[in-house]
């Protein structure tokens, strides 16, 4: 059969059999540490979804920057649900594209997080720099590899969590700015992404710490063995919340609410849960984390909502152009 | 009209084909762009187009892709001149590497060539001890341009290089002339329209490079960032506006200077 005939039938059966039998189709738009999780988690959900008597769904997922990822959704890429690394590029989604109603973080519980993460330091073996806390990384000959925060969602979580120990520490914003200010000075690169700094750290070996999510920490731990790469957990860091919604635009005009809505909600179950802490998420669930309590090590917490107003506040004033990042650069 | 009826008929529906085509590839995007940077007053458009760090990333891209091309003009014309008049074992082998840049994800280039010229990497780490650095500095980001353009001059040479049949050369000889003024009076000037040819394209996409560019760059704001990282920058704060401003900024140098080249290439084509 030629090329083209062959594209004639396969479309003509699209057309016949598209509408009819169609398995209900799912696209979950994510950001990109989560790729592993979803792979997992998309087949217990499958199954869960089985059991309660439903057809078997194809979920599809696309991981890329959280920003991007939302960007494409704005443009009219017609995702179900998205899974982003922060609040604040859903928000966009309301605002540039009234894809979903202002709200949409009281839908579901904890702030549409249900797992979250933090922010710890990766160094090389046998930590050579002793690099303990926050204050170790200002010091002389210490290089510090981050992403860009105006580009990665990961390393704006990384800059609030250094200019939240700062603040408490020195107990002023200007000394958060100097401290912050020379945390940068000592960054020889900022790549675009969370990846793109894990290789320039793991595999180019470019600087001594490696301010990363914590579930990249252990699956970059978990790639290479253990041989050349600690965790060390500061004294205090950030509560790294990636959030969840329904894309209401979408789902209605795809009729697939009620899956889209199972999916994220089971998420919250003991199996999603535990699925999360696999993949080196903080499950949300007390009976989970209770399970999974020697994996992560314990430090205080700050919150974006509770210390720096959420991403509504925190954005413009840190990262937006003129914000405070840009103004550490330029008082260079 | 009494033209002689041309090889394929049918002027009209070439050219309505043609313009379709154009349209919907260049003329609609490129368009979209422009009214999209309308959403800004000029002084709005001033400011973000005047703005330091944009002036510096400018410099830094443009000056990196004239760099990458020129260096691509020498190199790749030697590359030509090899491979079109000597015949020796692997050279249909390097004949097929030479357009690998094309064909390899930038993004895999850029990984590389961060990973070998990295200031700790095989061939960076001897720069270091020389006391510079290649990776993360804006020699990285002409390295990874001059790979990246590199078949532009060496494959918009060849063809014009092999029309030139030997005997012109040794006709040349003949009359006396010494190998210099063969290269200056017989080669240069029929192999030049086709060089800068292969300079201004080698010279544009170096221009508009992104993928393998920020590997390599280390994206220090003010030094090593470029224009095309600007854009992804107003982006992510979802300043469309703002990213389509620099997006025609970048478009009216570059179209300057591509057509400073054409005008260029028009003149030395008549003599």
């Amino acid at each position: 059969m030629s090329i083209r005939r062959f594209a004639l039938a396969a479309l003509a059966g699209a057309l016949i059999s598209g509408p009819v039998a169609a398995a209900q189709t799912l696209l979950n738009v994510s950001y990109d540490p989560t790729r592993e999780l979803y792979v997992d988690y998309n087949a217990a959900f499958n199954k869960h979804w089985q059991a309660q008597g439903h057809e078997p769904v194809t979920i599809q997922q696309s991981h890329g920057g959280s920003g991007k990822q939302a960007r494409a959704v704005i443009d009219g890429l017609r995702a179900d649900v998205v899974t982003l690394a922060l609040a604040g590029d859903i928000d966009e989604l309301h605002r540039m594209g009234k894809l979903i109603p202002e709200d949409w973080q009281t839908r579901l519980p904890d702030a549409s997080t249900p797992y979250t993460s933090t922010i710890v330091f990766l160094v090389r073996k046998g930590n050579p720099k002793d690099i303990k806390d926050w204050d170790d990384l200002v010091k002389p000959g210490v290089e510090v590899i981050t992403p860009n925060p105006k580009t990665s969602g990961g390393a704006r979580w990384n800059f609030l969590a250094a200019w939240a120990w700062a603040q408490q520490q020195y107990g002023s914003e200007e000394k958060a700015k100097e401290y912050v200010a020379q945390l940068y000075k000592q960054v020889p690169v900022l790549d675009t992404g969370a990846r793109g700094s894990t290789i320039t750290f793991v595999n180019n070996k470019i600087g001594d710490v490696l301010l990363a999510w914590e579930n990249e920490a252990f699956l970059a731990l978990k790639e290479e063995g253990g041989d050349e790469l600690e965790i060390v957990a500061p004294s205090l860091s950030i509560l790294a919340e990636p959030p969840v919604a329904v894309v209401d635009r979408n789902v209605e005009r795809k009729g697939t609410r009620e899956l889209a809505e199972a999916y994220l909600n089971y998420l919250y179950s003991e199996e999603g849960q535990r699925i999360a802490a696999k993949h080196f998420y903080r499950p949300r669930n007390q009976s989970v984390a209770a399970e999974f309590a020697q994996q992560f090590p314990e430090l205080k917490l700050v919150t974006i909502d509770d210390d720096f107003g959420g991403w509504k506040q925190a954005q413009p004033k840190f990262f937006n152009d003129g914000g405070v990042f840009d103004q550490i650069y330029e008082a260079r | 009209m009494s033209r002689p009826s041309p090889v394929i008929p049918g002027f009209g529906l070439t050219l309505g084909y043609t313009l379709v085509y154009l349209s919907l590839l260049v003329l609609i995007p490129l368009g979209a762009l422009f009214i999209k940077s309308t959403e800004l007053t000029w002084e709005q458009f001033v400011a973000i187009v005047s703005a330091p760090r944009v002036l510096a990333a400018l410099k830094l891209s443009f000056g990196a892709a004239l760099a990458a091309a020129l260096l691509n003009g020498v190199i790749g014309t030697l590359l030509a001149w090899v491979l079109v008049r000597y015949r020796f074992p692997g050279r249909k082998v390097i004949e097929a590497m030479i357009d690998l840049p094309f064909a390899l994800p930038t993004a895999v280039a850029g990984i590389a060539l961060t990973a070998l010229y990295a200031p700790n990497g095989p061939i960076g780490q001897f720069a270091t001890e020389l006391g510079f650095k290649i990776a993360y500095s804006p020699l990285g980001i002409a390295l990874a341009l001059t790979f990246v353009t590199l078949p532009f001059v060496v494959r918009t040479l060849q063809p014009v290089l092999a029309d030139i049949p030997r005997e012109v050369e040794e006709a040349a000889t003949c009359l006396g002339a010494r190998p210099w003024q063969i290269a200056r009076h017989v080669l240069l000037p029929a192999l030049l329209p086709a060089w800068l040819t292969g300079f201004a394209l080698a010279f544009a996409r170096g221009v508009g490079e992104y993928g393998s560019v920020i590997f390599i760059a280390g994206n220090m704001p003010g030094k090593t960032e470029i224009l095309p990282l600007l854009i992804m920058v107003k982006l992510d704060q979802y300043d469309y506006a703002g990213a389509t401003a620099i997006g025609v900024l970048m478009l009216v140098v570059s179209f300057v200077l591509l057509l400073v080249i054409n005008l260029l290439q028009r003149r030395i084509a008549r003599g």
